[in-house]
């Protein structure tokens, strides 16, 4: 079937092209259609009977003349191939090359909707990475083969925060960085593919890094392709080639945005801001590919970057993938205003798979406990600053006015840090304790009382 | 034998004259399974429970004759299955890490042979009735798998095999019906999920399943045969309370349902299950345990049924005496999976999306829960926990507001206490439980008399703190009474030593009733004491740095359950600490610290 052209198009538009008069076709299968002026379009069955067959065509159904469109069914889902190869290259979303460079020749080629990892084949992260970052590496530590997207908004750093993750994300001991990249932007602008790629560059990682990109100014329906075909990709170098792969995604709300659009074309039922009530099983399968495979070495490491509408949490979008992924860094600008970089805005940020990578044997034995007290005094100093904009500074007591400088210090110091400052866990752990001993040791119940003995810089007992 | 006439998603529309709504199909060449949902004329409408893609109008498709049933004998505990009980492990074994399409593997074992013991009964009487027990299998060395009539079966027992080892496939015993014909009998049986198994008549339910959480079983309890639900945005803890409670509660069988969430967290409970004892029986904790799993990324249409599924299996051990509780993660996804075949079936959205049944639907699942008489005259029961994932936290949404009408104990998860790492984040304004006048008269009976008090004691505190708190936002503490600060200083210990309980802390995580109970009452007592002291014109700011407090806040991770002689010990000095502040007051008159609150 894959080598005959029909030309039986009956209708097309807002995407989808109707074809009559061909039997047999496969649901999901590929199909390629050319029209009057020769150009190649891509597409999609999604719909299969005898009398009808639907094709979505990624890029757009405009222009196409009904007598003078022909489709060939191409019997196959999209596949992407795959070979060592693929490293150093950049892909458009549908997996052909986009730097100038030949394609990927291989007899492998893989189905871009992979399938489901049977849950008795996983294995559960433990092992910590250690970005460098006291934000998350103290309070939200990223385990290898977790999923944890950052939540950010228009304007805030979101992408420098992910390229310094990359560059500085490595096992305890190990040297550099121990990761090859996948990486993926859709909808992105050429400003932000750009940066990215000078950012690998200046770090001499290149040749370790894939990339996707589908931009903004290209076919929304391929970038539903573009995540599916990096983790197709991703998956290859993990679990083939036994590579821990960092896999850097941005902006799922651009992805989202297409698939609303797209599922408003299909006439899906919309069930909330006129998502579709799928959105949420779609972003998990792009998601759930993120992981490690009982007796694999390889694993895949997921950092989404995902910017909220009007900064709002709640919005489907963010809230779907919190859902979803293992935690989420959130990103606020209050914080980035005040000029503190990373704008890591701690409490509403979470690692899900943390409390199974640190402590004695992973990091350090106090972790644990030093990571929930910062959790809780920050908590209860944000409580005194809102009262102190009330009342005004002067009129707090003594105790709470120690918080007060507690939160400033945890802020500035803490949180804060340089772009190009790389700090180990040890370091992060020692500046906790050096702020938590501004509050006295009384107030610290989440720590035991021999971590007080042992680091607390007031206490003697 | 019909054939596809057109494949839309993973609904597909069938060419199948004879077929009835409900029934199975087996669709395609690679032999997809799934379900008939809609009929019109010839033509049926079927939603498979895998991915369509690959499959083409013309290939073959037929009915199979019966609905999703599971198979219900030994070799259910100690594992995990996938949404229509497909078992991960074999599915494994057969197709790799990631699960192939149309992968075929029966739900139980057909080659593993079990040791029967016949029951003695079946000889004095060989007239038998469905539930009726045939003999025994010793499953896992702590549950005895007893082998039950199958509920609609009833008649006179022919023969039945003796003691020895056998498959599940094999004869162990033949009935005659009473209209003559001749019924085998195999160590398993097959139900429908969707029907809800018969028992004689519904019990009261009078026993609190301890989970060892303390703001659960103490403030807001749930019985054993009772429903309750868990909502909470994400993040806020509602996988972790529900693990806590599959690992601590004192139930005979837990059942996992992950529906529609992390594989991870089935992961982490197929790895943690097996090193863990069950604090009541000393076993490990898998042997009582199963899991269903349809996580996120496994088809959709599967995730519907997998609730049946699973509370099918807990209905299976209650009708042999069994206390099962299940736990559901999370029942949002079920009712998202919902809307999504309404949708397909182009059936009338009414709010948000979900279908007007919606409320109906959730309401005849979680009337499957309750403590019954068996068919055979034991007692057993299902407890149904279902998680709620509510869009953007939102209470109001209707998946929350209907399982809210419809459940008795309400564990609402907040996100602020989540966000201040205040685990677990049940909130003690909003959540609710209807069962605390049964679970006070078990208290009263086996732990101490003065539970209800102390609770409602502790319940006041909690709220009159809540009070002053929103005082304190707006003026500061200092406005505050000696009083007014104590109760604050008071209502604090008790969120820090008692309220909160970490998980991840190997003593903290399980409480005893008697722990709990232990703690309650002396945190109480300090708050009077200190109250006492206030009133005779102590300042609260004294109190207040009394090392009590914070010695107070960490009892509950320093004594394990079951060893509460030092625990008691500090709490019997607690008069002794304050009689030390009480000296400077009890000769003098009460003086008063008159700040008045505003
Ligand atoms: N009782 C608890 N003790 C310690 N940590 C907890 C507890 N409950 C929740 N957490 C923390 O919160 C995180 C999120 O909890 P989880 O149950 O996954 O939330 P949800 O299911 O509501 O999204 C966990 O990974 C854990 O770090
Ligand atoms: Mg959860």
């Amino acid at each position: 079937m894959k080598n005959i052209e029909f030309r039986t198009a009956t209708s097309a538009q807002g995407g989808l092209l109707v074809m009559g008069g061909v039997t047999g076709v496969a649901a999901g299968s590929r199909v390629q259609i050319r029209d009057h002026a020769g150009r190649l379009r891509s597409g999609l069955v999604i719909r299969s009977a005898d009398d009808a067959v639907l094709v979505e065509v990624f890029e757009g159904t405009d222009e196409l003349d009904l007598e003078r469109t022909w489709v060939r069914f191409l019997d196959e889902p999209f596949k992407l191939p795959v070979s060592r190869d693929i490293l150093g290259r950049v892909f458009n979303g549908a997996g052909l090359p986009r730097d100038g460079r030949p394609p990927i020749i291989s007899a492998d080629r893989r189905n871009v909707n992979g399938e489901p990892l049977n849950p008795a084949a996983r294995a559960y992260p433990r092992e910590f990475i250690q970005t460098g970052i006291s934000a998350i590496d103290g309070m939200n530590s990223l385990t290898r083969g977790q999923k944890l997207p950052i939540f950010s908004g228009g304007g805030l750093p979101h992408n420098r925060v992910a390229a310094q993750i990359v560059r500085q994300a490595k096992l305890l001991g190990e040297g550099a960085s121990s990761f090859v990249v996948v990486f993926a932007a859709f909808g992105a602008s050429h400003a932000d593919a750009r940066f990215f790629q000078e950012s690998f560059e200046e770090s001499g990682v290149l040749n370790k890094v894939v990339m996707f990109l589908n931009l903004a100014d290209e076919p929304v329906i391929e970038r539903l392709l573009t995540p599916r075909a990096a983790l197709t990709a991703a998956e290859y170098l993990a679990f083939d080639l036994d590579y821990h792969v960092l896999v850097v995604m941005t902006d799922m709300t651009a992805y989202a945005e297409a698939l609303r659009e797209v599922a408003v074309l299909r006439g899906d039922v919309p069930a909330r801001k006129g998502y579709p009530g799928y959105l949420y099983s779609d972003l998990a399968e792009i998601y759930e590919r993120a992981g490690r495979i009982k007796n694999r070495r390889g694993s895949i490491t997921m950092i989404p970057v995902l910017s909220m509408p009007s900064d709002d949490i709640t919005h489907p979008i963010p809230d779907l993938t919190g859902y979803i992924t293992e935690g989420q860094i959130v990103l606020g600008r209050e914080l980035s205003n005040q000029g503190v970089y990373p704008p890591v805005t701690v409490l509403p940020s979470l690692s899900r798979l943390m409390k199974d990578g640190i402590g004695k044997n992973f990091t350090r034995e106090d972790h644990p406990h030093v990571a929930s007290q910062l959790f809780a005094s920050y908590a209860k100093a944000l409580e005194v600053r809102g009262l102190a904009a009330i009342i005004g500074a002067e009129e707090l007591g003594d105790a709470d006015r120690r918080y007060l400088q507690f939160a400033e210090a945890f802020e500035r110091r803490f949180i804060g840090q340089g772009e190009e400052e790389e700090r180990s866990i040890a370091d992060t752990l020692d500046l906790a304790w050096e702020l938590l001993s501004m509050l006295p040791a009384e107030a610290l119940i989440r720590v035991s009382e021999e971590e007080l003995v042992k680091y607390h810089k007031a206490t003697v007992i | 034998m019909g054939k596809i006439i057109e494949i839309n998603g993973p609904l597909v529309k069938l060419q199948l004259p004879e077929t009835v709504l409900g029934e199975q199909v087996r669709v395609g060449r690679i032999g997809l399974i799934g379900e008939v949902i809609g009929r019109e004329g010839d033509t049926a409408l079927a939603q498979l429970y895998e991915d369509t893609a690959g499959l083409r109008p013309g290939e073959v498709a037929e009915g199979l004759g019966w609905s999703l049933s599971v198979e219900l004998g030994p070799g259910l505990l100690n594992a995990i299955f996938d949404g229509v009980q497909r078992p991960l492990n074999a599915v494994r074994d057969k197709s790799g890490d990631r699960i192939a399409r149309g992968v075929a593997v029966p739900a139980l074992s057909r080659e593993q042979r079990w040791h029967f013991v016949p029951d003695p009964r079946r000889h004095e009487n060989p007239h038998i009735v469905g539930g009726d027990v045939l003999g025994t299998v010793q499953e896992t060395a702590s549950i005895l798998h007893r082998i039950l009539t199958p509920p609609l079966i009833h008649g006179e027992l022919m023969e039945l095999a003796p003691e020895g080892d056998y498959t599940i496939d094999e004869v162990i015993g033949r009935v005659q019906l009473p209209d003559g014909r001749i019924e085998k009998l195999q160590l398993f049986h097959r139900w429908p999920v969707r029907t809800p198994r018969p028992f004689k008549r519904r019990d009261h339910a009078v026993k609190p399943l301890i989970t060892g959480q303390r703001i659960l079983d103490t403030f807001y309890p749930l019985l054993k045969g009772g429903k309750a639900a868990i909502p909470g945005p994400f993040g806020a803890g509602k996988t972790m309370l529900q693990q806590q409670i599959a690992r601590w509660c004192n139930a005979e069988i837990v059942i996992y349902v992950g529906c529609g969430e992390r594989g991870n967290e089935l992961t982490d409970v197929l790895e943690f299950m097996p090193e863990l004892k069950d604090p009541h029986t000393g076993r490990p904790l898998m042997e009582r345990t199963l899991l269903i799993a349809n996580t996120s990324n496994m088809p959709v249409v599967a995730r519907e049924a997998s609730i049946y599924v699973g509370i099918t299996l807990a209905e299976y051990f209650r009708d042999q005496g069994y206390d099962v509780v299940m736990v559901a993660d999370s029942t949002s996804r079920w009712a998202e999976a919902l809307r999504e075949v309404a949708g397909r079936l182009g059936q009338m959205p009414v709010e948000e999306g979900y279908p007007a049944y919606l409320g109906s639907r959730l309401a005849a699942f979680y009337e499957r829960a309750g403590r019954v008489e068996t068919l055979a005259g034991d007692h057993g029961s299902v407890t149904l926990i279902g998680a709620v994932s509510p869009p953007g936290g939102d209470f109001s949404e209707p998946v929350t507001s209907h399982t809210k009408e419809i459940i008795q104990t309400f564990w609402a998860l907040s996100k602020e206490l989540a966000d201040a790492r205040h685990y677990p984040a049940v909130d003690w304004l909003e959540s609710f439980s209807g069962y605390v006048p049964s679970a006070a008269k078990w208290w009263a009976e086996n732990i101490d008399p003065g539970w209800a008090a102390a609770r409602a004691a502790a319940l006041d505190l909690l709220a009159a703190s809540e009070e002053l708190q929103r005082i304190v936002n707006l003026v500061g503490v200092e406005a505050l009474s000696s009083e007014q600060r104590w109760t604050l200083e008071a209502s604090g210990l008790l969120k820090e030593g008692l309220l909160q309980q970490a998980a991840t802390d190997e003593v903290d995580s399980f409480s005893s009733p008697e722990k709990q109970y232990a703690l309650l009452a002396a945190l109480l007592e300090i708050y009077r004491h200190g109250m006492k002291l206030v009133k005779l014109g102590a300042p609260a700011r004294r109190l207040i740095q009394m090392p009590l407090l914070s010695q107070a806040r960490r009892w509950k991770s320093q004594h394990k359950s079951d060893d509460l002689v030092a625990l008691q010990a500090k709490i019997a000095r607690i008069p002794v600490e304050f009689e030390q502040i009480a000296v400077d007051y009890e000769t003098t008159a009460p003086v008063r610290e008159d700040k008045a609150t505003p």
